[in-house]
């Protein structure tokens, strides 16, 4: 399956990834709408980390493993593996026990805690390629096929 | 292939799906003595306090059965095992022949005896879905409660009926709740939380006596010689495996049933998986039973693959709880409170102001454990780190920062964990980053 891999070369550290995800997933899609106007905003499914000011960046994400520990710890089943292999969380199956953020080994799973619901990528399901992917302005995420155990 | 499971829970859920990964074909009938489809087992305290309703209890897609082709029986004891023929007798007398046989049952609650607990009608257990159920049936006519065990199905308990406004003693043997998973400092946090709560929480003292005339319950005689009025006790010190059913059937039960590293028991063709088993500790070797959700699932997976002729070994059980108790999170696992402290060194951050406080745990280099309250974001990077036995001496100054990610890890050891290609692992260099 395709996933999203990140080249920390390439990564300058602009954060857009961040707000693209954020748009993506708010009511309006529109970015300024969704920062200033949206009450329950969504938090970025994707990380920027950086280190020394900026020197080292790079962009994390959920890597939809072939055994999801996120899946394996969900207690409510709130998180499946589609037939297609994306991970994506029913957020209103999800009680927000945080068994998922205690599982998961790349810290890709969020803690959404206005909704306490977690929150985790769903690689886009409205987009051909995530938008993150897209908003990269210098090719630091791509979008291929690879697995991931 | 004829695949009889015993029990439906998740153990038995990483079965069926670890079977069908290999074997699509083979017969699956699972045998629950529960009237319910899989449920979240842990929910039943959301379920009590109201904070969900029973459209929320499956676990699985509606179609999780029919699409696995398993043949579910529910509301059926298994009463028997006949493993030289390779048959399970339900009660009621119904017999079912297996190829490949697979004991996921769980624990069952145990309840001691305690004097003057005879013919009282509110002495309850908290374990399943139907217990949630009867509690929250009766809600209306309880106001006090004695929760005898303040572990991790004591304090639910008190959380769920908490929810519901009733008043509420947990009584702890040991000297703080939560024992098991956490360390003082931890235990104390949640402690202190819950007496803002109103919840009182006695340590280091028991319940010898239930007082009340016939089935009417008028409070509890503690071993100090207090006396804590109330309707309703609930007695929550710990579960056995769910195992008496083996008896006679040559399977051996130590503290579990006693499996491999492929949950293959001492009979060929039996298998067990979950909080049933007793399998080998991830730190230690030493098989011990290991009552964790994402474990028991594991196992399953591995019994299943196993047992439909694959492969796969199991790493070892590493505890791992995430627990939210009135609005403090925290995030144990691993080894938190050494027997031997002097062979690890200890790394702890606390603000108990706050409800902030994080402890790592380091063995010859490695991660053995950790504890987080409060901020408990990204705390899997730390089970990868344990999982992966990830040397962490070069950046172990920096574990305890809240913001700890992979930008304090080596670059190479981050970049193979990210590499497009999955983990890599090479011939020429050590095993680091197997699994998942």
């Amino acid at each position: 399956m395709k996933r999203i891999y990140m080249i920390e070369d390439a990564c300058i550290g602009c954060h857009l990834c961040e707000v693209a995800c954020i748009t993506e997933h708010s009511q309006s899609k529109n970015p300024v709408k969704a920062f200033l106007h949206e009450e329950n905003r969504p938090i970025s499914r994707c990380t920027v980390e950086e280190w020394d000011g900026g020197v080292v960046s790079f962009s994390t994400t959920c890597r939809h493993c072939d055994e999801p520990d996120c899946m394996r710890a969900c207690i409510s089943g709130a998180i499946q593996k589609n037939d297609s292999g994306v991970v994506r969380i029913d957020t209103e199956q999800c009680v927000g026990c945080w068994s998922c953020v205690m599982a998961c080994p790349y810290g890709a799973v969020q803690r959404n805690l206005t909704k306490k619901k977690a929150n985790k990528c769903d690689l886009c399901p409205d987009r051909t390629s995530p938008a993150c992917v897209d908003a990269c302005p210098n090719r630091a995420l791509v979008y291929k096929e690879g697995s991931q155990k | 292939m004829n695949y009889v499971i015993i029990g439906n829970s998740v153990a038995a859920v990483g079965a069926v799906r670890g079977i069908r990964s290999t074997d699509p074909q083979g017969n699956i009938t699972i045998i629950s003595r529960e009237r319910h489809v899989a449920y979240g087992r842990p929910l039943i305290s959301y379920l009590l306090g109201g904070l969900i309703t029973e459209k929320r209890m499956p676990y699985l897609p509606e179609d999780f059965y029919e699409k696995n082709r398993v043949n579910l029986l529910l509301n059926a004891e298994v009463v028997g095992v006949d493993t030289a023929n390779g048959k399970v007798t339900i009660a009621g007398g119904d017999v079912i022949s297996y190829d490949k046989l697979l004991v996921a049952t769980g624990g069952d609650p145990f309840v001691p005896p305690i004097e003057g607990m005879a013919g009282k009608d509110r002495i309850f257990t908290f374990t399943t879905w139907d217990d949630a159920a009867k509690l929250k049936g009766m809600a209306n006519d309880i106001q006090k409660v004695v929760v005898i065990g303040g572990g991790l199905i004591g304090l639910k308990a008190a959380e769920g009926l908490h929810l519901l406004d009733k008043q509420i003693t947990i009584v702890e043997l040991a000297d703080r709740i939560l024992s098991a998973a956490f360390d003082r400092p931890a235990g104390r946090v949640v402690a202190k939380k819950m007496k803002a709560n109103g919840i009182d929480v006695i340590t280091e003292d028991t319940v010898v006596r239930i007082e009340g005339e016939g089935a009417v319950i008028t409070g509890v005689t503690l071993k100090s010689g207090d006396f804590i009025p109330c309707d309703t006790v609930i007695v929550a010190i710990g579960v056995r495996p769910a195992a008496g059913f083996l008896k006679g059937s040559g399977v051996e039960v130590n503290r579990g049933i006693v499996v491999d590293d492929r949950m293959e028991t001492n009979v060929k063709g039996v298998f067990a998986a979950g909080d049933v088993a007793e399998a080998k500790d991830f730190f230690s070797g030493v098989k011990n039973p290991m009552p964790i959700w994402p474990d028991a699932y594991i196992q399953g997976d591995i019994a299943g693959v196993t047992m439909a002729g694959g492969s796969k070994g199991y790493p070892g059980g590493i505890a791992m709880n995430s627990i939210e108790l009135f609005k403090v999170s925290t995030i144990s696992m691993g080894i938190t409170n050494p027997v031997e402290p002097k062979e690890y060194e200890i790394l702890t951050y606390q603000d108990l102001e706050n409800y902030q406080y994080r402890k790592i745990v380091l063995k010859d280099g490695l991660l053995a454990g950790a504890v987080i309250v409060g901020a408990v974001d990204r705390a899997g990077i730390f089970a990868g780190l344990i999982r992966d036995r990830i040397d962490v001496t070069s950046f172990k100054d920096q574990l305890l920062t809240p913001d700890f990610g992979f930008v304090n890890l080596p670059r190479d050891i981050r970049s193979a964990l990210f590499a497009p290609v999955g983990k890599v692992t090479g011939a020429d260099e050590p095993a680091r980053a197997v699994g998942h």
